[in-house]
């Protein structure tokens, strides 16, 4: 270490910024265990919310209520609200389902695989990255239920004794994201609430008012943090990680075979699973990063989620945003080269066809404005960190459009060709998930502690000058 | 200040927990339990009719064939039902002024058809023929049950799909000479093995049996 | 199913109670009423209790009270009949159930059906259960009896007693039936001042002037197609618009279908005004505008040595150059050739067709004649002494039969004017339109199919008229409105009479009841007549250069507007052009480029100082100095599916320019229509899609497998090779892309065949149009006279087909003899399926397309398919609910099922029978046999689907000359 606690700057001077990142602390040289546990569990039992949070929460609930009506008329009318036809008869749901699922990824990446790989950066944000996930994978869920033409009978996809004697049709892959997704849900649920259980609990103790003690006890389930409460904790918690860390890479697989393996081109690609799986990291961080930095900032936990946190981030989108770039030159040259009429018509629509605008507009907010990521001022400076990672969600949700309309619309019977337009709807019912999500999070930075009490206690442990 | 979780509190926990899980399976169980019930299918349920009809007393008491009534039974999807005239055939001598036949009397003298309640009512979208299952053997009883001891009539099977794959998936189960077809009490010594002989004399596609366009259009 | 068909039929009276109905078969979105509320929240009730699912509503059975003979309940009955139009008649075979019609089929042993039926026949069916159809007498608009008109109208006609009928005239549309015409000499007869007056506005005036000028009298010509090897079309849509239409698609198909080892082929050379069905159908097609036509058909016979050259011709050299190719290709097949002048153009032209027919001795070869079969008048002269009297003020009482004469009169002899001074009218018509308005009596018209009469066909072979339903309204036919004021018989009885006291003698009612079950009275048709030229002697019009010229032609879909509130028709894709629920002035893509315009714009028309604003559409193969407008759209007074549909150009149509203007002049107004077409076209890249395969008559000779060459379907299958080799049937198609004209009656076949809802214009519109079988149409070569290839598609039935493994639910999977099924009821609607087609065949219901509300229509849907609802994938099964009715009725005689006894609704509509349907593994199967033909190619074979349905490639036959 360069410095002591008593000498050394404040994290977020821009002298450590100079400075080689992983030598930034990854928590601030003031904190206690008393302080972690005031400050965090404190925005949850005795402050009182900023303005911000009701100004946020206070939106956010005016797009759920837009989803609702989305929802309703949708249930009233049929599908034929959504711009969709034939031959594109998938369109924003299917995007945004893809879109959520990916941004859903973020979380089980941090807690799991980083946990299992002891990256003790992970601690700050990884509750809330969990919770993001869970919001994500909530969003993703509801698209393919929507977007089914008759939705009162979505069970049937689901394999049980019916009175008809039949069952689903294991090879669609539509089945298959049933199950990846739902159990990607449960593991995502067990693992953060797993996380929870201990925080939970020092939230009981310090509770000021009886319902308060009373309801974070029930949920705390009777947590009394004795060594063999500690140990349990510890075995399951690395057991769902363990569980947790395939599904990062199946979940984003099976939704990438829902296109790989129809014939349709631009779809028919080998490369698709990991490609997709690269994306969806890629926007996950993004999307951690539009929301970790706001709140650091609002909620003064600047000393927890420090420059560090975000540098490291940076540097993953950046890598993962180079395997998505790979991706796209795959597509393109794979098309010339397989000598494929379609894929290469296909493709020259893509790029120059009616939507060719979009194609670029992806191609500039993949690829082009992320790689400002070289950069470790723009890495770690909040304010230019956030815009990038905003470029990047819009981008992904762009990439999924790209996929699922460009492709559909320009396919093998040049007679059936067809443009797409979204309708009002259309961006109804995104603009509602968004506010689903959004809803949901604010919930639960007000009711739960957004970073992980106990774990930061271990870091101060092993912080340097810290109480051993 | 005060406990407020008490030391037993951590088993009621474990208990709740417990009762969560059986009260999920009931609630499946129960709702399983519903649909197969007699409620929902109306199985075994006798309905009214505008002239409360007794197959047990015209079929078993007065031994008149099926297809007296049902005329198309052997011709067509549909099995038919008596016209009036039919009805008046026989009831322009007996019972002549039976208050209980009025209704066909009336019919009979305004043209007015009898409206009847549908007993087996398969949905829309299933296309059953009676024509081609009584020449391929499969007799009335099978699934109309033993319509002769029947005073009103009613369902004997809940005619859910799983309840025709039963036979569509193994017909030799039930097949049975086209001579017995009508017999509402014939009983096979050995059903499988002369099912398997029918099955193979009637030239029953078994392979084909169960493709959804049988039933389905 | 049966029962729903029975409880209909006890309803029957319910259909005149179901006079209101929400909305038109057309409209797709209904409003947000109460009762769709109070049945959306039923439904989610009946979600929150699961097993109120399960729990169906109790179904009433209604037998009959006394069973009519020959009907076994379940069953279809077929009787035949015939529908006239244009005064000919075509003979019709209806499937009937329980007593309502369902399915409209051509007459197989009917001379102008042979089994055939085109568009307009196939959706008269929806026009008989239209809700909107006129269905009380009204008297000055009020609702009234007839009993009050028939004594009204009696009153009238003693009334002109005394002065022997004088005021008293008659206007009907073209007549062939000889019972009213018989009724019409009484009626005269009894009042020898009256007039009868006939007008249509699709009519053969032309034509038969044309032969007066040649032949000195109106005579009828016949063609036969299948004797001519070199045929010329001078604007005759004879393919599609020409009345025998039906009978010249199949002996014109007949003359080119690839048969292996067929020795020659025809050879159609098309010059047209603008692009028709039978333009699209051409080796060589020459487009110029019409008076260019008649210029080419004066070059031509001078070419020909008919006639001395008159005035130098000014022909552009690649017109000359087509033409002295013409000519020596007709002067070698004397008498083998044929030349056809269309009703649209002048009398010159035929006059000109006629003299080179007989030149090239094809007279009595592949062009015949008779005596007219209708009344060979000139009817615009008929219409006009009409005018006169009425503008006279001299018409006590004008009875209108039928027609809407207010709307299709030419605009300058302005009708309605002359209308309401007619001291009485009445008006006969099958709805309340523009003419209803103005008359003093409306009478609500019979539905041909509720109706008894009769009719001619095209070669005078006499076709009986006969009812399959009761008058659902309170409606008459024109032979009882005649009656009234003779002896007041039902319609039967006048017909039945009238033939009785014809026929009389030799056992009548034997041959009256053979009549009634053939359709038709054999042997009745009229003898060839001889014919001799009259010399001729003609001065073209000159072509002044750089004049803009307008055709008028019928609308291809909606007739003279007759059709406009048949939503079916209303749909259908337009040949050629693939407009739908609208008209448009055609003009060609050199002209629209160069005055700036794009499809939809709004243009100002100006011909002889009047003027009518409608949207262009571009057309590949129009001429550059000439518009084509189709009249019939734009009506009025008509029921909710005609509504705003189309722009009304009888506006622009006077009687001295019916079927071209000339001078007009054009200006661009800046405004914007939204015109709604089923396909974008492109400049195909299909060689390497392989999507369309097409070779000259020549390549085949020298190469017949150059249609395999580019093909590359693999064979090799790793995965269970045998799956596809069922013992059993095996249901497969070859559709005969030479043999297809592109008429679109198998459109409209599949249609009525299987439920398919319409879904209006909008849905149209955003690419949701429900027809399970398209005729795409590809255009290869310059925008300004391309090649146009119709290919029908329906569902290719693919042994490996890549929409049934993507299905969670597995309701689209194969049975046993090889059909890609599709369960509705087990479909939840993701739509992978129709991702996942390489040929987008598969329809969607966006929103609850088919009416269940409306009672009156319920009756047409056919009781043997499922009517699917909102949010169900549906698709082509090759008609399954056929198949199975033929499967069952097989097995229970027990035997197979004989080839060529069970077809699919497109293959029997197909009036060039160019879809065969039938047991592929039954090498002696005609579909095996075309299978086995070297044409024989599979559409995207190469993505290794293995269709079902293949196609033959198309062959053409240019002229050597020409080509090079």
């Amino acid at each position: 270490m360069a410095y002591t606690a008593q000498t050394g700057p404040t994290p977020d001077s821009p002298k450590t910024n100079l400075a080689d990142a992983s030598a930034m602390p990854l928590i601030g040289p003031t904190e206690t265990f008393e302080s972690v546990t005031q400050n965090i569990g404190g925005i949850v039992l005795t402050q009182k919310p900023p303005r911000s949070w009701f100004f946020g929460a206070g939106v956010a609930f005016i797009l759920l209520m837009v989803l609702l009506c989305a929802i309703s008329w949708l249930l009233y009318r049929g599908v034929g609200i959504w711009g969709i036809n034939i031959p594109v008869a998938w369109g924003f749901a299917i995007v945004n389902f893809v879109w959520w699922i990916g941004i859903g990824h973020a979380g089980t990446f941090i807690s799991a695989i980083l946990l299992l790989v002891h990256q003790q950066w992970r601690t700050s944000i990884n509750r809330l990255t969990e919770a993001m996930t869970l919001f994500a994978v909530a969003c993703a869920g509801l698209f393919p239920l929507l977007h089914l033409g008759r939705p009162l009978v979505f069970y049937w996809l689901f394999p049980y004794p019916d009175t008809m004697g039949l069952w689903p049709q294991f090879r669609s892959p539509l089945v298959w994201d049933v199950f990846a997704v739902s159990t990607y849900f449960t593991v995502s649920f067990l693992f953060w609430y797993a996380g929870l259980i201990p925080d939970l609990a020092s939230l009981r103790d310090r509770a000021p008012t009886r319902r308060k003690k009373v309801i974070y006890g029930i949920l705390a389930l009777g947590w009394r943090g004795s060594a063999a409460h500690w140990q349990n904790h510890q075995s399951a918690y690395l057991l769902l990680a363990g569980l947790a860390a395939p599904l990062v890479l199946s979940v984003h697989s099976v939704v990438s075979f829902d296109f790989a393996v129809a014939i349709v081109p631009g779809w028919h690609s080998t490369i698709f699973p990991p490609y997709f799986v690269a994306g969806a990291i890629y926007s996950g961080f993004a999307m951690v990063l539009n929301i970790v930095i706001p709140i650091r900032k609002i909620y003064g936990l600047e000393n927890y989620i420090t420059a560090r946190h975000l540098n490291n981030m940076a540097v993953i989108m950046l890598a993962t945003g180079m395997m998505v770039t790979y991706g796209y030159v795959m597509e393109a040259f794979m098309a010339w080269y397989s000598g494929d009429v379609f894929e290469q018509s296909m493709m020259a629509n893509r790029a120059f066809g009616p939507y060719g605008w979009i194609f670029w507009a992806l191609i500039l907010l993949n690829v082009i404005l992320p790689q400002a990521l070289w950069f470790k001022r723009i890495r770690t400076t909040p304010a230019t960190l956030f815009f990038v990672a905003l470029a990047i969600n819009i981008g992904m949700w762009v990439e999924r459009f790209v996929i699922v309309i460009t492709s559909l619309q320009h396919d093998f019977t040049p007679s059936a060709w067809r443009l797409y337009r979204p309708t009002f709807w259309d961006w109804a019912t995104l603009a509602g998930s968004i506010g689903l999500f959004l809803t949901l999070l604010f919930l639960f930075l007000r009711v739960l502690p957004m970073i992980s009490i106990f774990e930061m206690r271990k870091l101060i442990t092993e912080k340097p000058g810290g109480r051993a | 200040m005060a406990q407020i979780f008490s030391r037993r509190s951590d088993s009621i926990l474990r208990a709740s927990l417990l009762l969560l899980l059986v009260v999920t399976l009931a609630g499946a169980f129960v709702l399983h339990t519903m649909y197969w019930s007699p409620y929902a299918t109306r199985e075994t349920v006798p309905l009214d009719q505008p002239v409360p009809f007794s197959h047990k007393h015209h079929v078993y008491g007065l031994g008149i064939d099926c297809r007296f009534c049902h005329t198309s039974v052997e011709k067509s999807a549909f099995a038919g039902v008596p016209t009036t005239e039919t009805c008046m055939t026989c009831h322009s001598q007996i019972w002549k002024d039976a208050p209980i036949l009025a209704p066909v009397r009336q019919s009979l003298a305004t043209g007015v058809p009898l409206r009847w309640n549908r007993v087996y009512d398969t949905p829309d979208f299933v296309f059953f023929n009676h024509g081609i299952h009584v020449s391929k053997g499969i007799g009335c009883a099978t699934c109309h049950g033993q319509l002769d001891q029947m005073p009103l009539t009613w369902k004997s099977h809940n005619l859910y799909m799983k309840w025709c794959l039963e036979c569509h998936r193994a017909p030799e189960k039930f097949i049975r000479p086209r001579s017995e077809i009508f017999n509402l009490n014939w009983q096979a010594e050995d059903q499988l093995v002369l099912g398997k002989k029918l099955v193979a004399e009637y030239e029953v596609h078994t392979n084909q049996l169960t493709d959804c366009s049988m039933c389905h259009r | 199913m049966i029962w729903r068909s029975l409880d209909e039929l006890a309803a029957v009276p319910a259909f005149q109670s179901a006079r209101h109905n929400e909305f038109p078969p057309g409209a797709t979105e209904p409003p947000v009423n109460r009762r769709d509320f109070l049945k959306l929240m039923a439904a989610s009730m009946a979600l929150a209790s699961l097993p109120a699912c399960t729990r169906q509503p109790i179904e009433k059975i209604v037998p009959y009270v006394k069973q009519p003979e020959e009907l076994v309940p379940g069953n279809p009955l077929f009787y035949a009949t015939a529908m006239t139009l244009g005064g000919f008649a075509s003979g019709l075979m209806i499937e009937s159930h329980e007593g309502h019609p369902t399915k409209i089929e051509g007459n197989p042993g009917h001379p102008s059906s042979l089994g055939a039926t085109n568009v307009l026949q196939q959706a008269a069916l929806l026009d008989l259960y239209d809700p909107d159809r006129s269905q009380t007498v009204l008297n000055h608009g009020q609702p009234s009896t007839w009993e009050s008109f028939a004594t009204a109208f009696q009153a009238q006609m003693q009334s002109v007693q005394a002065n022997h009928g004088r005021g008293v005239h008659i206007l009907t549309e073209t007549i062939s039936s000889p019972t009213l015409r018989s009724q019409l000499q009484t009626l005269l007869g009894k009042y020898p001042e009256a007039r009868w007056h006939q007008y249509e506005p699709v009519n053969r005036d032309n034509a038969f002037a044309g032969a007066r000028l040649a032949f000195g009298e109106a005579v009828e010509m016949h063609c036969h197609f299948d004797r001519a090897k070199v045929i010329l079309s001078l604007d005759s849509d004879f393919l599609y618009g020409h009345p025998d239409n039906l009978r010249h698609a199949l002996a014109f198909a007949d003359g080119r279908r690839a048969q292996s080892g067929r020795a020659d082929m025809n050879r159609l050379y098309v010059v047209e005004s603008s692009a028709s069905v039978t333009g699209s159908n051409a080796d060589h097609r020459l487009p110029l505008n019409a008076t260019g036509i008649a210029r080419f058909a004066y070059e031509l016979a001078t070419r020909l040595g008919l006639m001395a050259a008159g005035s130098p011709s000014e022909l552009t050299p690649e017109t000359r150059k087509w033409i002295y190719a013409l000519a020596d290709d007709l002067l070698q097949n004397e008498g083998t050739s044929l030349v056809i002048a269309g009703e649209n153009q002048p009398p010159d032209v035929h006059v000109l067709a006629h003299n080179i027919n007989d030149f090239l001795g094809n007279i009595g070869h592949t062009v015949t004649f008779t005596e007219p079969v209708i009344n060979p008048a000139s009817q615009i002269e008929s219409l006009r002494d009409l005018i006169a009297a009425l503008h006279a003020g001299s018409v006590e009482t004008l009875l209108i039969l039928g027609g809407n004469p207010t709307f299709t009169a030419p605009a300058d002899f302005d009708f309605p004017a002359g209308l309401l001074k007619a001291k009485s009218c009445i008006h006969l018509s099958t709805e309340v339109n523009e003419t209803s308005a103005l008359c003093e009596w409306h009478i609500p018209q019979n539905h041909f199919l509720e109706s008894w009469s009769d009719g001619r066909a095209f070669d005078g072979t006499v076709s009986i008229v006969q009812p399959l339903i009761l008058p659902l309204y309170a409606g008459k036919s024109a032979h009882e409105v005649l009656d009234v004021v003779t002896l007041g018989r039902s319609d039967y009885d006048i017909v039945h009479d009238f033939w009785s006291q014809k026929m009389a003698g030799l056992d009548f009612e034997k041959n009256w009841r053979q009549a009634l079950h053939d359709g038709y009275f054999a042997n009745t048709r009229l003898p060839e007549k001889r014919v001799s030229l009259r010399t001729f002697q003609i001065t073209p019009v000159a072509q002044k250069t750089g004049s803009l010229e307008i055709t008028f032609s019928p609308d291809p879909n909606i007739h003279d507007g007759r059709f406009a509130n048949n939503a079916w028709l209303q749909e259908l894709p337009q040949p050629v052009t693939k407009l739908t629920w609208d008209n448009a002035a055609l003009l060609s893509p050199g002209f629209a480029a160069k005055e700036g315009l794009a499809n939809g714009d709004i243009v100002d028309l100006e011909l002889n100082g009047r003027r009518l604003s409608l949207p262009v559409w571009i057309t590949p193969g129009q001429p550059d100095d000439s518009i084509a407008l189709h009249f019939g759209g734009g009506r009025s007074h008509v029921g909710r599916v005609g509504k705003n549909a189309g722009f009304n150009t009888y506006t622009l149509r006077t009687s001295d320019s019916l079927y071209i203007g000339r001078d007009v002049r054009m200006q661009k107004t800046g405004g914007h229509y939204p015109l709604v077409t089923t396909q974008t076209q492109h400049a195909i890249d299909s060689e390497e899609r392989q999507i369309f395969r097409e070779g000259t008559f020549a390549d085949f000779k020298a190469d017949p497998e150059f249609a395999k060459k580019s093909s590359e379907t693999p064979i090799e299958t790793l995965f269970k090779p045998e799956e596809f080799k069922t013992d059993g049937y095996r249901w497969g198609m070859a559709i005969d892309l030479t043999a297809c004209i592109g008429c679109n009656a198998c459109i409209l076949a599949c249609q009525s065949e299987n439920n398919i809802p319409v879904v209006g214009k909008d849905q149209v519109s955003k690419g949701r149009i429900m027809h399970w079988i398209r005729v795409d149409t590809y255009f290869r070569g310059t925008p300004e006279n391309p090649d146009m290839n119709h290919q029908p598609v329906p569902c290719m039935q693919c042994e490996n087909a890549p929409c049934e493994l993507v299905c969670p639910v597995g309701a689209t999977v194969h049975d046993k003899e090889g059909l890609n099924l599709q369960v509705y009821n087990r479909c939840v609607g993701t739509r992978y399926c129709s991702n996942n087609c390489p040929y987008k065949v598969r329809r969607f219901n966006f929103f609850q397309y088919a009416d269940y509300h409306d009672t009156t229509l319920k009756p047409l849907w056919n009781p043997n398919v499922t009517v699917r609802s909102r949010g169900v994938m549906e698709k082509c099964t090759y008609c399954i609910q056929r198949i199975s009715m033929a499967r069952i009725g097989s097995e229970e005689q027990g035997h197979k099922i004989q080839d060529g006894q069970l077809k699919t609704a497109c293959q029997q509509v197909c009036p060039a029978r160019a879809i065969v349907f039938g047991d592929i593994g039954d090498p002696k199967s005609a579909v095996s046999k075309l299978k086995a033909n070297n044409l024989n190619f599979s559409m995207l074979g190469e993505l290794n689907t293995r269709p079902r349905t293949t196609y033959l490639a198309k062959l053409r036959n240019p002229n050597p000359q020409l080509t090079t």
